[in-house]
Parts: C-alpha cells; structure tokens; sequence
C-alpha cells in the first residue's frame, strides 16, 4: 500500500471512530430520553416514592439531591476559593506547595466509593451523626474539593499579572488586590466552575450510599424549622437522592415499575445536568461581557 | 557592540530639593546581578528620563524604587525617601506605594466602570464622602487630559476605551491617590503616536505638582519631556545630567554612542 | 492642596508620613488576615488527604493485624465467604476474583477506548480542529457529565440483555462492565490525549509536511510519537477511572464472588464488592475488616496510578 492510500485509509478510520462516538452520544440521550421523558409528568415529580408497588414518584429524592447540592457548594466553595486563591496568589515555591499540590492531585484521583466510604466512618460512625444529609454533604465536598480548587486556581491564574501590579502599586494590600481586582476578574472561569461542579455533585451516587443513605423518610415540607426532625429542612435525616433512588430501584428489585422510574429519574437527572452545564457557558459569557463592554 | 568601562562614570547632583535618592542600590534575580551600584538623586517637581537599550537594567531599578520587586528580586542599598531608608524590612510597602506610584508599560485598567477604576483604591483607603470622590475623580481624569473625552461615560467599562485612553486613565487613576511621586515605566511604548503625543502632555502638566520618574527608551521622548536624564547600561548608570547636557553634550563615550544610534 | 505648600504645613505632614512608612497600617493588617484565612483552607485540604490515607489504611489493615489473616492469602485466595472457615479453620477471604475482575474491566476497558480517544482525538487537533472543536468538544464534555447510575442504568437495561441474547447465559460479566466503562473513560481518555497532541509544536508538522510526508505520515511517525507520554498519561488517567467506578460496575457485573471464567459469567470487582458488603456487615467483624482491606487495595491501586503518571511525565520531560 503507498502512502497516499494509507493516508485515505486512515482518514477514513479516524472518521468512522469519530462518527461512532457522536453515535454513541447520541444513543444514550436518546436513549434515555425517548424512554424516560414519557414518564415524567407533574404527578411523578410531585409525589413520593413507593417501594412495594408501582406509581411512585421521585418528590423527595428531587428535593433531596438540590438540598443536598445547596449544602455541599456551600461548605466547598468558601474551603476550595481559601485553597484557590493560596495555590495561585500565595503559594511559595517550596516542599510545602508540592506536598500539597500532590495531595490534591491524590484526593482527586481518589474513587468515589472510597471518599464514600472514609466519609462513613468518620461521619456515620465515629461522630455518631448517622446516615444524614449533613454526612451526604461533607463527603460530597471531600469529593468536590480538589476539582472546584483547581478549577477557581486556574481561573484566578488567568487574571493577568498586570491586574495584581496595578492595585499593589497603588497601595493597596495584597487581601484587597486579590479579593476586589483579581476575584472579581475570575469570577467567569469561577462561575462555571462551579456550575460544572454542581452537575457533577447532583450525578454523584458512590460516595452518598453510606453517608446520607438510602432511605428517603416523610418530611413535611411546610416545617419550616430545620431542628424538627419532621421538617424537610432538616440536615440530620437520612436522604436519598435521585442519582441513588436510581441505583437503588435497579438493585434492589422489589419495585415493581422500577425501569419506568429509572428511566423517568434518569432523564430528571441528565435533564439537569444539561441545563447546569449550559447554565455554566451562558452564565460565564454573560458576566465577561456585562464586566468588558459597556453598560 | 564595544565594551565601556563602568569604572567612568558622569554622575551630577542636584542642586535644588530632592524627591528621592537611591544609593548603591544593587538588584539580584537569583544570582543574576542586574543592577549595580546605582547612586542617583531626583529632583522634586521635575522630570527624569531613564534611558538605555533593552535589559540596561532600567525598569528593573524602577521598578524597586516603590518596591514593586519585593517578590522577584533581591534589593540591597538605600531608598531615601522623606529622610526614611524604604528599602527595608521594617517598612510598610503599602504605604510607600501611596505616596509613589506607578504606571505600567502595558494600560492595565481594571475590570471595572471608568468611575470605579479611580474610586476603587480611594474608598478602600477610607476616603468615603460622595463629593469629595467625585471631585478627585473629575480632577484626576482632568489631569490626565482625559475628562472631556469620558465625562459622559464613566459608568462604561474601563476595557471599552481605546489603548492610549486606558493609559491616562491609568495615570489618572495614580493621581487620585495624590501620591508624591509618580514611576511610569514606559507608559507611551505600547501607544500610537497621537496617544503618545497627549501623553506627554500630560506628563508636562503633572510635573507642576509632582515629581516624575519615567522610563523609556524613545530618546526623542526623554529630550521633549525630561529635565535630568539618567542612562544606564548593562545594569550600571554611567551618566546622570541635566537632558540638554546628555543630548547635546554627553561625557561619555558609550552614551554618546547610544543617543548618536550605533547601538541599542 | 496642589502647588508648594508653606515649610510648617509641610514639616508636619512630612513627620505624618514618616510615622505612616514605619508602622504596620490597615492593608498590613488585612494581608495577614488574608494570608491566614488561604493558610486554613490549604491546610484543612491537606489535611483531609492525611486523614482519608490514615483512617483507610488502618482499618484495612485490621484484618491482617487484629484477624491475623495472612497477606498471602488474602492476595492468592480465590475463596471469599468472610463468615465462614475453610477446611483448615482459616475464614474464607481470598479476594483475587475481585483483584482480577477489577484488573480485567479496567485494562480491557483502556484498551477498547484508547483507539477511539486517539481518533477522536487526532481529529480534534489535525484533522478539523475549528469543526472538531465546535461539534466534538460539546460531546466529550456531555459524555463526562452523563452520571454514572445513568450508566449502570443503561447498562443494565441495554447491554445486559443484549449480551443474553448474543452469547446466552445471564449477560451480567466481564463484558458487560468492560463496555459501560469503556464509554466512561472515552470522555477522560481523549480530553487529555488532545491537550498532548496540541502541545505537539507546530513546526514539527510544518518540518514533515515541508519534507513530502502525508498527513497521516506526519500523524503516525511525528505527532503521535512525539505525543505518546502524554497519551499514556491519559489512558492511566482513564484507567484510575475504570478501577475505582462502583455503582455503573456494580450494577451490570453480576456480583457473584466467584473467579470469573472468561467474560460472560457473573462476577466482582473491589468496588462492587464494597458497595454491595459495607451495609450488611457489622462494624469491627472480619468480614466487614476484610471488606475495608479491598477499599485499601482501591487507595493503593489509585495511589500506584498517581505515581506512573508521574514517572511518565519525569521520563517524557527529559527526553
């Protein structure tokens, strides 16, 4: 074969592989949309979950996995920008930083099912806190860290340097140039960070099993008051979310339509995820732009 | 290039008040030594260039004289200041940079409105009354001879403004502060000439009631605008005088050689 | 305030600022609030890490300390029924069906991915790259986003069946999990199979093309060759993924501890086996001691992928 066939042979394989991806792609929304979409209907979102017998909804595994994300970026965010903003403003460039960076890069390479699974025994067990969402939520951030820091680290890298010299050189500290020139600056890489982020959080199952557990007990949701162990606001209950309801249903085998709401919860689910990751490109040009042109 | 001897130098003092004086300042990256043994005297309410070819050294010295190198480079010697050696650990850097201030080769505004680029350090210095910030804001961009073109927008990004307008707004916004002394490190380089033209303008209007320390390496530019000029070559100041001496009658040999074009 | 002031005024002004140049001030006060609040949070994250490798290893290795088992024979094994005692009185856990399930999806699954990565990927970089990145990247970053429940889901209601069609028998094995995570590691795999391929100078295809070379020539003898520690980079990263993904696995694998004889019967994988042991065991017994032994085998496993990345990237940065 000469080379100029062989450079058609291999255009051609490089093709079929790309076409086979898109395929695949397209297989799998399709696939769970054409299933799934059928079966969510106001009903479904809107009641509980049944276990015995068909007709359940996925009320509660819903509202479980956004409380759950709320609480999650709440106590990450604050943790991963304090890490972000050491690694890229004042990291020196010792053993320290690459002790540290390696841990990072260690925590984020770490399998789910292990940050799970510390997060038991740590949380579940030794603290006594029981399957929670408060558990969910620690061992989903010990999950979300390393990625959420890198992510605010580089985007605060991306801020030119020119930026940092000009408030230092007008006397302000170094506190003040990152949090009122640099910060704000990122906030569009930031943003979609942590949009990224959360759909990554609201998909996640492995580490939630043996934290915030695989029950979703009666909550009232007009209870206000997050120290009722009734109200839905209450992080010391047990909770499951949608991505394990789904994992559940599947395994467990007892409920009787439990394709229908998979694939129901499935297209609830990736329905989401699609809308934070739009979210997170539409939300990210918007800021850039209101901030660069005029107003 | 020929080699000069640092040994022969042509440095003059200034007879009228001093803003600023450096001795022996010496600047290391790492081991790198790229500045050595800089004595020089700036006189308050004037102009001075410093001139010389690329990696001269000169952007590094100014650069230390409002510590802007602390995290780059190792400085050693004084930094008179107000009677007070700056250059030392015990000093607080943020205040030195209050009262010398500097602008940047390439305009670096921030992402901000017009208005917020010079109200931000301000408020964040405690000044906190409405009127008295308007009233610098006007004043400063009045200054930088940029009010009549941006009065009607400040509220409009600061990143909208052409190249040579973000300059001044830079400067304008050094000038808010009411430092002492303010450091430009070639602040024209990046600029077209009409800019360049308002720039020095403005610089001209300024040094009535600041003293002003530029950097540049457009020796036309240090001949229209500068009072002393300093030049520097390969990490070392071989001549200081009074601009119209070094233009038209350097004592050194390597100067003259620089100003009459044959390197640099 | 502009213009020479009188000598008092500015006397006294000058002895202000020389007070203000030698004392700490509001922003040095600020930068050391600052600085402390990063120091915290850096440290909280190094800290976590410290804990998670501490708290894992010495429960794993209670079952070799406390239950006296033998490392060997947890190792070699192929016996795992923690509650019982073999003929010889020594409690079943031989956890090398797991070892060897995990092993077998994670390499196959690289393995089936990486020409599609690099294909992918090559047509990213050199084929069409402003098409590529418009059509493809969106893509790669759905395929990433898609949860992995969703996965075992689809998995368990597609494939398996499908494999029970083709090949007879239940359809959960080997097979069934090497092609669900093939498709979760694609994603991984060719995002940094591209980031390599791009760092690849341009001059390099400038000097073959210029040279009479094809494209594919160019592709085959000096991109790719010149990208490979960055693509083995990326297939360990995908391989790291695959071992350590529980619950798509778990639900498609079969979950019989059995040594699997070849692709299609049921079997386990580390993770499997800790999902489906963790709730049904007692905390402090051998078989739940025995079950955090598998986690630590997942910890070490990650920790051993960490440091070829590494070497890798050592020995490409030399060359």
């Amino acid at each position: 074969m000469n080379s100029k066939a062989a450079n058609n042979v291999a255009t051609g394989v490089i093709y079929a592989l790309v076409v086979a991806v898109v395929g695949i792609l397209v297989f799998l929304l399709g696939y769970i949309l054409i299933t799934g979409v059928p079966h969510v209907s106001f009903h479904f979102l809107t009641s509980a979950a049944e276990s015995f017998k068909s007709g359940g909804g996925i009320r509660d595994q819903l509202f479980n996995s956004l409380y759950l994300l709320v609480l999650t970026l709440l106590i990450s965010f604050p943790i991963a920008l304090g890490s972000g903003i050491y690694l890229s403003e004042y990291a020196p460039n010792n053993w320290f930083t690459n002790i540290i960076r390696t841990a990072i890069e260690v925590l984020s390479s770490l399998p789910s099912v292990v940050v799970g699974l510390f997060g038991y025994l740590l949380f579940v067990i030794k603290f006594n806190l029981g399957f929670s969402i408060l558990a969910g939520a620690i061992a989903l951030t010990f999950f979300n860290l390393p990625l959420l820091t890198r992510s605010i680290e580089e985007s605060l890298e991306d801020v030119p340097d020119l930026q940092r010299e000009a408030g230092l050189s007008l006397g302000l500290s170094r506190w003040k140039t990152i949090t009122g020139i640099v910060f704000p600056a990122a906030l569009p890489g930031i943003l979609t960070g942590i949009i990224l982020s959360a759909g990554r959080v609201f998909g996640e199952a492995a580490a939630l099993i043996y934290t915030a557990g695989q029950s979703a007990p009666m909550v009232s949701y007009s209870n206000w008051n997050p120290f009722s162990p009734a109200s839905f606001l209450n992080p010391m209950r047990p909770a499951e979310t949608l991505a394990v309801h789904i994992w559940k249903v599947n395994t467990e085998g007892v409920t009787p339509d439990a394709l229908q709401i998979s694939s129901g919860a499935s297209a609830v689910l990736i329905v989401v995820i699609l809308l934070f990751n739009l979210g997170a490109r539409f939300l990210g040009n918007w800021v850039y732009k209101r901030m660069t042109a005029a107003k | 290039m020929q080699d000069y001897s640092f040994d022969e130098k042509h440095i003059v003092h200034i007879p009228t008040e001093k803003a600023l004086t450096t001795e022996d300042l010496q600047v290391y990256y790492g081991k790198n030594h790229a500045m050595t043994d800089a004595s020089l005297e700036f006189p308050r309410y004037r102009i001075t260039a410093l001139i010389g070819a690329s990696g001269s050294g000169k952007s590094t010295y100014l650069r230390s004289l409002n510590r802007m190198n602390d995290a780059i480079a190792t400085v050693e010697g004084k930094i008179i200041y107000r009677d007070t050696d700056i250059n030392s650990k015990k000093i607080n850097v943020y205040e030195v940079r209050k009262h010398i201030s500097m602008v940047f080769q390439r305009p670096n505004p921030f992402a901000k409105s017009i208005r917020e680029n010079i109200t931000f350090a301000l408020k964040r210095n405690g000044i906190k009354d409405k009127a008295e910030l308007e009233y610098r804001v006007e004043n400063s961009l009045k200054s930088a001879a940029l009010w009549d073109e941006v009065k009607d927008d400040l509220d409009k990004s600061a990143l909208a403004l052409s190249g040579g307008q973000q300059q001044r707004l830079c400067i304008a916004r050094c000038v808010a502060m009411k430092p002492d002394i303010l450091l430009l490190d070639e602040p024209a380089s990046a600029l077209d000439p009409i800019s360049t033209a308002k720039i020095e303008e403005t610089l001209k209007q300024l040094r009535k009631s600041y003293s002003i320390i530029i950097v540049t390496h457009n020796m036309q530019q240090a001949s229209r605008i500068a009072d002393y000029t300093a030049f520097f070559h390969m990490g070392h100041v071989l001549e200081y005088d009074k601009t119209e001496n070094i233009f038209t009658n350097p004592e050194i040999k390597a100067t003259e050689d620089y100003i009459s074009g044959n390197f640099g | 305030m502009e213009g020479i002031k009188p000598e008092a005024n500015d006397k006294l002004k000058m002895d202000g600022i020389k007070k203000e140049l030698r004392n700490p001030s509001k922003a040095t006060h600020q930068d050391y609030f600052g600085k402390t609040i990063s120091y915290i949070c850096i440290a909280f994250v190094g800290l976590l890490v410290l804990s998670i490798l501490y708290f894992i290893t010495t429960r794993g290795l209670a079952t070799f300390t406390q239950d006296h088992v033998s490392l060997w024979a947890f190792l070699s094994g192929s016996n795992w029924n923690p509650g019982m005692l073999d003929s010889h009185g020594n409690p079943e856990i031989g956890a090398l069906p797991m070892i060897v399930t995990s092993f077998s999806v994670t390499v196959l699954a690289a393995l089936v991915a990486t020409p599609f990565a690099i294909g992918v990927a090559l047509f990213m970089t050199e084929i069409s790259p402003r098409r590529g990145t418009k059509f493809l990247q969106p893509v790669i970053e759905l395929l990433v986003g898609i949860p992995s429940v969703v996965y075992g889901f689809i998995g368990l209601s597609v494939i398996v069946p499908l494999i029970r069609h083709a090949f007879g028998g239940t359809g959960f094995g080997i097979l069934a999990g090497t092609i669900v995570l093939f498709v979760m590691v694609l994603p991984t795999i060719t995002s940094l199979s591209i980031d390599s391929i791009r760092s690849v100078p341009m001059y390099y295809r400038s000097a073959s093309l210029a040279l009479g070379a094809t494209r594919w020539q160019t592709i085959h003898k000096v991109v790719l060759r010149a990208a490979t520690p960055g693509i083995l980079t990326a297939i360990i990263f995908g391989m790291a993924r695959a071992f350590g993904e529980a619950l798509a696995v778990q639900m498609v694998i079969g979950n019989a501890t059995l040594m699997p004889h070849g692709l299609l019967t049921p079997s386990s994988t580390l993770t499997s086996q800790l999902t489906t042991g963790i709730g049904n065991t007692t905390m402090g017994t051998l078989p739940n001691n025995a079950l955090w032994s598998l986690a630590l085998i997942l910890l070490l496993m990650s920790l051993v992928f960490n440091i070829i990345v590494r070497i890798i990237g050592k020995r490409g940065s030399l060359k």
